[in-house]
């Protein structure tokens, strides 16, 4: 098998973004997972977050590891480096790409093997370092690639396809981001286009590591009827924590206060994300109460989405490196190497 | 005169480290050559350290084979430590206890000085009084060997010029060595120091500093890394130049970015994403660092991103001895991560050489799109090294390789990331956030010239023959060899590889000098250059030195040029301390007189049941 593209066809009436580009811009290969697979869901939903940010393509760096999930990015935006790398290390990577280039917009695409088995020391340490990344994690609960083997996000007692039960305990990315210090945690559903596109691009706008969860399930190995990550059981259990707005910079901004209220948090760029009722006993902005407040819908089982926590203040990798402003592969030769009579001058220390 | 070594057996975490330093330094500033091995634990405090100095006024500064003093002031090692002293040699020790039974020796002259008592008396609290003790046997080795008092006392005010009561302390300390020495023994031994000219144009670095200025004047931002010793210092190194030479002083902000990561393997991966998206970035580890990173360097091997590695060797397998040296990664860096691989790899003999070649592997790196190793080793990179000084020409530019940018683009139909442009063996790289007609999908994954995933035999199969011809070319940009010729050119050769230069060099003069025809040649770089193969095919008799069990460098020489094992005998020392002249000159007189090819040092020779096959062990028998 090899790559297929899509073929360029252009429909008149899409509309342009500010770069002049439509949707199908930000399109790219053709995808090759299993048809109704959420993960495309997903892509499509990340199409369109970026082509509403105006995210002009070649500033955009395509990350991703192995499995299904990491596959998809190839699957849209053709006019951005992609890098597929290897399993469950990304993150990594992205360090890399961001310590070298501070200006690219980094988008990591990932899934719950990648992360939370053979990568998951690697997202715990991206998440410290705080590095200015999109992780998208689409978490179906299965390795599908090699055919439906349990991951390690699988509920205690969701059944495989064959009728086994999970009976490991679930690792949890969003509890597990908020208690590593994560600045930016969100869950969505592949299934809810409505809601993962404002939170994908709060996502993106945010400096510092974005974690967003997203439940996307396998049709063909975990989709069935003793699932907990079936588009049935998801629909039925979801729990929806206050939406979210995003507006970007250019929009005015009416504060709110009281509760119940729209409750606007104002991101790096002056951009707004405005959470729509917020309930007196939640508060997106405060760690240990959004902590709390999730482990109780998750007691009463529900399946909690939206954008669960937000911290703006927190300093990211390079700010808190103090690296310049621009990036480091753009800074010049000469303001690099300290030159001969430098080393003459130093080497008089080492007699 | 000028001709002597000493050896010095302390307790770690007791100070001795910067009293060696200071002997070691003042007699490079008397313009004596002069050579220091720290043998040293791993563990921070209470376990026997030795350092080794010699003195020799020809230059030569491999490690001495044999002592003509020693300082023991461990009991713990008092045995061992006696028994390394030459006939009618020196031992120095402290005699404020009796003497131990086990320092006996009658072909020895002892030098007994008080040191813990003198120092008990001059001084207050414990910790003083071990400090001190250090300065007290450094003066009195000042007495027995000639040193310049005044360049010590000079280094001391360099030091503590600031700090009146430390400086005080230490002219005392000093002094009590010193005076005890010159009142109670003939003054200066018969071996001894007499100024030279000979440092002028010589600094004293370790090859990790020399590594991480090679880096700095390379332009390299990214460095990623995780502790390990004996890689750590060269990290450390870096950020300590970069903060005095890569801040804005303006702004305050860095040129530079250092990650520490999880581990090995993601230090590995954040120097691959530095280098895809353009920067020069490293990373230096050690043996284990470089097992943990195999899966990203087969991946930048693939995918054909630069990326440099320092390898400081330690010893292996496992956790090895990681305090001690050896060459035991040659295979696991030529070929390393699995698939068909090969890699650039330059072995530095020096910091000089670490200097040159940190340089050299980012310009191979980003001409040759992949991963480039340096391999130094623990005794190159932690020792302290009397190595000429470093140069630097201002006209240097950074090679970047073939890279498009936008004006680039406009002039192409279509950018094919993996084409070679009339089939040369390089294809041009873009980089990320430079122009959207340059995008393309890096991938691990089977992949045609178009960077597009393939499971098409010939598809695939048009990349990975591109892969390899771009490594052979690599083979004629990698460091030429060193080769000294006898005249007219012998027949028997001796061939080595990084740190064991100073010792080959030295041997080669002992067997010249005794008469026999020997030619040298050490390798700098790998895949093998023309050059290396002209030399093994001019040479029918040849010794290979090297520092690992397995004559891995052999193998890695019969593997590529076709060169018959029997034909190059394997010169070994793997115990893990740096290698001596005088076992590499007995063991090719030997060899020459006996018809097998197999030889080692310091090891009983392993008697294996007949039936095995020709590898390295059966041919020693």
């Amino acid at each position: 098998m090899t790559s297929i593209s899509k073929p360029p066809v252009r429909h008149p009436g899409l509309p342009r973004n500010a770069l002049g580009l439509t949707t199908r811009d930000y399109e790219g290969g053709m995808s090759t997972l299993c048809a109704g697979c959420g993960h495309d869901s997903i892509t499509a939903a990340i199409i369109q977050a970026v082509w509403e940010l105006d995210l002009p393509p070649h500033r955009a760096a395509k990350l991703s590891g192995i499995g299904c999930s990491s596959k998809t990015t190839a699957y849209f935006m053709r006019q951005s480096h992609g890098f597929n790398a290897v399993h469950g290390r990304m993150p990594a990577v992205a360090s890399g790409v961001h310590a070298a280039n501070r200006e690219l917009v980094c988008i990591g695409v990932s899934g719950d093997g990648d992360s939370l088995s053979i990568g998951l020391g690697q997202l715990c340490h991206a998440i410290r370092r705080n590095v200015d990344l999109l992780y998208v994690l689409e978490n179906n609960g299965v390795y599908g690639l090699t055919k439906g083997q349990f991951s390690a996000s699988a509920d205690v007692g969701s059944k495989s396809k064959r009728g086994e039960p999970n009976v490991q305990p679930p690792i949890d990315p969003v509890l597990l981001a908020i208690t590593l210090g994560a600045t930016f945690v969100a869950r969505g559903f592949s299934g809810d286009k409505k809601q993962l596109v404002p939170i994908l691009k709060a996502g993106l706008t945010h400096r510092g590591f974005a974690l967003v969860d997203v439940i996307s399930p396998c049709v063909t190995f975990n989709d069935h009827e003793a699932s907990t990550k079936s588009y049935r059981f998801t629909r039925g259990h979801r729990h929806e924590l206050a939406p979210v707005d995003f507006i970007p910079v250019t929009h005015e901004i009416a504060a709110a206060a009281e509760p119940g209220a729209p409750l606007p948090v104002t991101m790096h760029d002056g951009s707004v994300v405005r959470f729509r009722a917020v309930g007196e006993d939640y508060d997106p902005t405060n760690r240990d109460a959004a902590y709390a407040h999730i482990r109780r819908l998750q007691s009463q089982g529900d399946v909690v989405t939206g954008l669960l926590f937000i911290d703006e203040r927190a300093a990211d990798m390079h700010s808190v490196n103090g690296t310049v402003d621009e990036p480091l592969t753009g800074v010049p030769y000469e303001q690099l190497c300290p030159g001969s009579a430098a080393l003459e001058a130093l080497q008089e220390e080492y007699r | 005169m000028n001709d002597f070594a000493f050896k010095i057996g302390t307790v770690n975490g007791t100070g001795s480290a910067s009293a060696n330093a200071l002997i070691m330094q003042a007699i490079f500033r008397m313009g004596i050559p002069v050579s220091g091995k720290n043998v040293f634990p791993s563990n921070i405090q209470g376990l026997p350290t030795w350092y080794e100095i010699r003195v020799n006024g020809k230059g030569y500064t491999a490690r001495a084979a044999h002592f003509d003093l020693v300082v023991a002031l461990n009991p713990a090692t008092y045995a061992r430590d006696v028994a390394e002293i030459r006939p009618a040699g020196f031992l120095l020790y402290d005699s404020s206890w009796p003497l131990d039974a086990a320092l006996a020796r009658e072909d020895v002259s002892l030098l007994g000085i008080p040191f813990g008592r003198l120092c008990g008396e001059a001084f207050e609290g414990d910790r003083e009084r071990q400090l001190m003790r250090n300065i007290a046997y450094a003066g009195a080795l000042v007495a027995f060997l000639a040193i310049d008092m005044g360049v010590v006392e000079g280094m001391i005010r360099e030091q503590f010029g600031r700090k009146p009561a430390l400086l005080d302390s230490n002219f005392k300390a000093l002094r009590l060595g010193y005076d005890f020495a010159k009142a109670s023994f003939p003054c200066p031994l018969p071996f001894h120091l007499e100024r030279m000219d000979a440092t002028a144009d010589y600094i004293i670095i370790d090859g990790n500093t020399a590594a991480a200025l090679g880096c700095l004047f390379a332009g390299a931002t990214v460095g990623a890394w995780y502790p390990i010793t004996p890689a750590t210092s060269l990290m450390e190194a870096f950020k300590g130049l970069c903060e005095r030479y890569r801040v804005d002083k303006a702004t305050g902000r860095k040129r530079f970015c250092i990650l520490q990561a999880e581990d090995e393997l993601a230090a590995a991966g954040m120097v691959v994403g530095a280098g895809w998206t353009g920067a020069r970035a490293f990373t230096p580890t050690a043996g284990p660092g470089i097992s943990l990173m195999q899966e990203f360097i087969g991946l930048a091997y693939y995918t054909e991103i630069p990326a440099v590695f320092f390898d400081v060797q330690r010893v292996g397998p496992s956790t090895g001895m990681p305090t001690r040296t050896q060459q035991g990664d040659l295979f696991s860096l030529a070929y390393a991560s699995h698939g068909d691989t090969k890699h650039i790899v330059l072995f530095p003999a020096n910091p000089e050489e670490c200097f040159a070649f940190a340089v050299r592997a980012f310009d191979l790196a980003e001409r040759f799109q992949t991963p480039v190793f340096v391999a130094s080793d623990l005794d190159i990179g932690m020792n302290d090294w009397m190595c000429r000084r470093l140069h630097w020409d201002d006209s240097y530019r950074p090679d970047r390789g073939k890279v498009l940018g936008a004006e680039e683009l406009e002039r192409i139909t279509r950018f094919s990331r993996y084409m070679g442009e009339n089939g040369d063996a390089i294809a041009a790289r873009t980089l990320p956030g430079v122009d959207a007609r340059g995008s393309y999908f890096t991938r691990g994954s089977g992949h045609d010239v178009h960077a597009g995933y393939t499971e098409d035999a010939a598809a695939y199969s048009e990349v990975l023959a591109r892969l390899a011809r771009k490594l052979n070319q690599a083979a004629e940009a990698v460091p030429e060899p060193v080769i000294d010729r006898r005249g007219a050119g012998s027949s028997t050769g001796i061939i080595t590889i990084g740190g064991c230069d100073a010792a080959v060099r030295e041997a080669v003069d002992h067997l010249r000098s005794d008469g026999m025809d020997i030619d040298y040649m050490r390798i700098r770089g790998f895949p093998f250059g023309p050059d290396v193969v002209r030399f093994l095919g001019e040479h029918d008799r040849l010794f290979v030195v090297e520092q690992n069990r397995d004559a891995q460098l052999r193998s890695m020489l019969a593997i590529e040029t076709g060169k018959p094992r029997d034909e190059m005998t394997p010169v070994l020392d793997y115990g893990g301390v740096p290698l001596s002249a005088e076992p590499i000159v007995e063991a090719v007189k030997g060899g020459l007189r006996t018809a097998d090819s197999g030889l080692r040092i310091g090891q009983t020779q392993s008697a294996l049941p007949g039936g095995h096959p020709r590898n390295p062990q059966s041919l020693t028998r």
